[in-house]
């Protein structure tokens, strides 16, 4: 269970307040306008910023002093998730090891993953060699291996067009299922929220209100929200 | 972007210490020599002249480099022609030019037995003269009109394109856009780039040396040599060591008052966008006798050297041998100082002010007044001739710092914005994000860095001179014995064998940087 709790964040004229639980194995879509505090609220749980008041606790414990890398945390950001220098195989393999020194049945496990996610035969390859639906799923299989209860996309399948983005939200929602993780998901698109998520956390006016079902709140969008769909 | 919140400690320890060290180099030093001082009174006349003869040419040197540079660069801003890329990469080559060969190279032209003075025999006129105050200026301008060039190409480039129309649209012509656009930038690029070379000469030692010499063409930097070297009075090197340091430092607290450009810049490859650009005779004209003027000594070199480079004395590419050694093991140091500062400031919040002042101290301390220093620090502890070649090595290090951090910086920085969190959420962290994430990245600005490091190194004539005996020469110095001797020829083809070793190492290791890099 991911928790915030009396979480507040400010800097300059911005600030953020969140106060809720997502249960673990839920699928939640964080919705807002640019510029609301999307990626800052990721940002608290990832670490890469600090809460100004309040914690942010996983499975009742507090996440402060641990870092990035060290929480039970997978996070896929909005490009740059993959190393340009490093092959596939590499890059899937950072998330067994950050040193990279990988045992022959690690390698197997390495390319388990890749055929988990179509991409079997492909790891000798440098990203720049692949498509950008390949580029995602090479990411995905890195979170595969990181086996972390919670995942956390930022908008990675931005750039992707609808077709794409779509094949790519549905291998997330089924690595979800398979593999019982929580997720909370950056979006612009409500589309995306009402095909994998089952609850939206809504964010703006400084504020990351607390988890609705899905289906009711695009059935009867707040007035920020309204706004927000237009 | 906030603060990280996770800092990582070890590389800050790192860098931090390469950065104490550096001070230590050049505060050290000065620290042993003000103590060693006696007092302003004990300057005499004679150094005093040399203060204003430093004063003096390196007053002229910049004042000459940056007036011609002015139309040589408008010349170069507002045309497009063909070999306008290669002129430029040109312009960029005095810079790891060792200066030995180019003072070669001017006497072969400039020089009493040389090109213009036989054209001037054939008029029956008197052959000129180089030595002295205008053969020290003429060589000053030599190295630092290219650089000027490029500095003021860049103020020219800077002016966006769209205030060009937008004067073209208000019939704006000739003189007027000059007033209106051209003199506003020139103000604020031209202070800046006369106090660079003025900064520059003001610590040259290697030109005085070769160049100027008597008492009437003395600098500061070559009394300290000779005070060293010739009489051996460490209170008088050490008084004129603080001369030069306090000139150096008044100079580089003035550069900080005055904008500096950038001395690295790149993207230099467009033109501006000129509708109003007559006399493109007189542009041609200046280019030409500009090219002239940097390749026709280098020619006459490779002319006259070439023949020789396969039949120099035993002791010549003994020296060569000693030079590569200096020069890789300077490399060495200098890349590895170079990053571990770069990995620390680039996590510090006025990191950029820090490499800075890194830069302008390095500057102002010459590398003649950091071996002296040394020199006085070891004496006591352990023989500082024996000592000659590391010493060398490590005052070409640290002179090649500010170069190397003006290009990695940026880079690291770079890599940190776009993969930082990457490798955060991964927990790549200490060697292995070194190993994995920096270094894969590093390799070009690393190798451009090393090259320039390990060329700077092998053409320097500096430190060396001070402390060498007979048997460790390099080979810079071991060039200038065969001068100082009139052995011309051999000189030449040493001269050669220098010019191909400095280009090579940084072709290598410019090239090496760049090969397979997947970015």
């Amino acid at each position: 269970m991911l928790t915030f709790e009396g979480v507040g964040y400010t800097q300059d004229a911005f600030s953020l307040q969140a106060d809720f639980t997502v249960p673990i194995g839920a699928r939640v879509a964080v919705i807002g306008p640019s510029g609301g505090g999307k990626s800052t609220l990721l940002n608290l749980v990832t670490g890469f910023l600090t809460p100004t008041q309040g914690r942010v606790l996983w499975a009742g414990f507090d996440l402060a002093g641990t870092a990035p890398g060290a929480r039970p945390i997978s996070i896929l950001f909005q490009d740059n998730n993959l190393f340009p220098h490093l092959t596939v195989a590499q890059n899937v393999g950072l998330g067994l090891r950050a040193d990279l020194r990988l045992t022959e049945a690690q390698r197997q496990q390495i390319e388990t993953v890749l055929a988990r996610v179509d991409l079997a035969g492909l790891g000798a390859r440098k990203p720049a060699a692949l498509s950008g639906g390949q580029m995602s799923r090479v990411a995905l299989a890195r979170m595969l291996l990181q086996a972390k209860p919670l995942v956390l996309l930022d908008e990675p399948f931005s750039a992707l067009g609808p077709a794409l983005r779509d094949e790519m939200l549905d291998l997330v929602a089924d690595l979800m299922t398979e593999t019982g993780a929580t997720l909370l998901m950056v979006s612009h698109n409500p589309e995306d929220a009402k095909r994998i998520t089952q609850s939206v956390v809504l964010v703006g006016d400084g504020v990351a209100h607390a988890p609705v079902e899905t289906g009711e709140i695009f059935a009867n969008p707040p007035a920020a929200l309204r706004a927000y769909l237009g | 972007m906030a603060e990280r919140a996770f800092k990582i400690i070890p590389i800050i320890g790192a860098g931090a210490g390469a950065t104490l060290l550096l001070l230590a180099l050049i505060l050290g030093p000065l620290g042993a020599l003000f103590w060693r001082a006696e007092g302003v009174a004990a300057l005499g006349a004679a150094d005093w002249a040399a203060v204003r003869f430093t004063v003096l040419q390196a007053t002229l040197s910049a004042a000459i480099s940056v007036v011609l540079a002015v139309p040589v660069a408008r010349a170069l801003a507002r045309r497009q022609f063909f070999g306008r890329g290669a002129l430029i990469t040109l312009l960029g080559a005095p810079f790891i030019l060792p200066v030995m060969v180019a003072v070669m190279g001017l006497l072969a032209v400039f020089g009493r037995g040389g090109a213009i003075s036989a054209m001037l025999g054939w008029l029956g006129l008197p052959p000129v003269h180089i030595y002295g105050l205008h053969g020290v200026v003429l060589a000053h301008v030599f190295f630092n009109l290219p650089l000027a060039t490029r500095l003021i190409l860049q103020g020219w480039l800077a002016i966006p394109s769209e205030r060009f129309r937008l004067v073209a649209s208000l019939n704006i012509t000739g003189r007027d856009v000059g007033r209106i656009l051209e003199r506003p930038m020139l103000r604020d690029v031209l202070p800046g780039a006369f106090m660079v070379v003025f900064l520059i000469c003001l610590t040259s030692f290697a030109v005085a040396l070769a160049l100027g010499g008597g008492p009437k063409a003395t600098t500061v930097e070559l009394a300290i040599y000779q005070a060293f070297r010739f009489d051996f009075d460490l209170g008088r090197a050490a008084l004129l060591a603080m001369v030069q340091f306090g000139m150096g430092a008044a100079a580089a607290a003035v550069m900080l008052w005055v904008a500096v450009p950038t001395m690295m810049g790149a993207g230099l490859g467009r033109t501006v966008e000129r509708l109003d650009a007559p006399n493109a005779w007189w542009d041609g004209l200046l280019l030409c006798v500009m090219s002239l003027f940097l390749v026709a000594p280098l020619a006459m070199i490779i002319v006259d050297g070439l023949p020789n480079l396969f039949s120099l004395p035993a002791s010549v590419y003994s020296a060569a041998g000693r030079s590569l050694s200096v020069a890789l093991l300077s490399m060495t140091t200098a890349v590895i100082l170079a990053l571990t500062i770069a990995l620390m400031v680039v996590r510090l919040k006025r990191g950029a002010l820090l490499v800075e002042s890194i830069g302008y101290l390095v500057l102002a301390a010459s590398p003649l007044v950091v071996g002296a220093g040394l020199f006085i620090v070891l004496f006591p502890v352990a023989d500082p001739v024996a000592l000659a070649l590391p010493i060398t090595a490590l005052v070409n290090a640290m002179m090649s710092l500010p170069f190397a951090l003006r290009t990695l910086v940026p880079a690291v920085r770079d890599i940190e914005a776009s993969f930082g969190r990457l490798a955060d959420s991964l927990q790549m962290t200490g060697w292995v994000r070194l190993r994995l994430v920096l270094w894969p990245r590093l390799r070009r600005p690393l190798g451009f860095s090393a090259g320039l490091a390990a060329a700077l190194s092998m053409g320097d004539l500096g430190v060396i001179a001070l402390f060498s005996d007979p048997d460790s020469a390099t080979l810079p110095l071991q060039m200038y014995r065969l001068m100082a001797t009139y052995r011309m020829d051999q000189a030449a083809g040493a001269a050669v064998l220098l010019l191909g070793l400095s280009l090579s190492l940084f072709w290598i290791f410019d090239r090496g940087g760049r090969a397979d890099a997947d970015l």
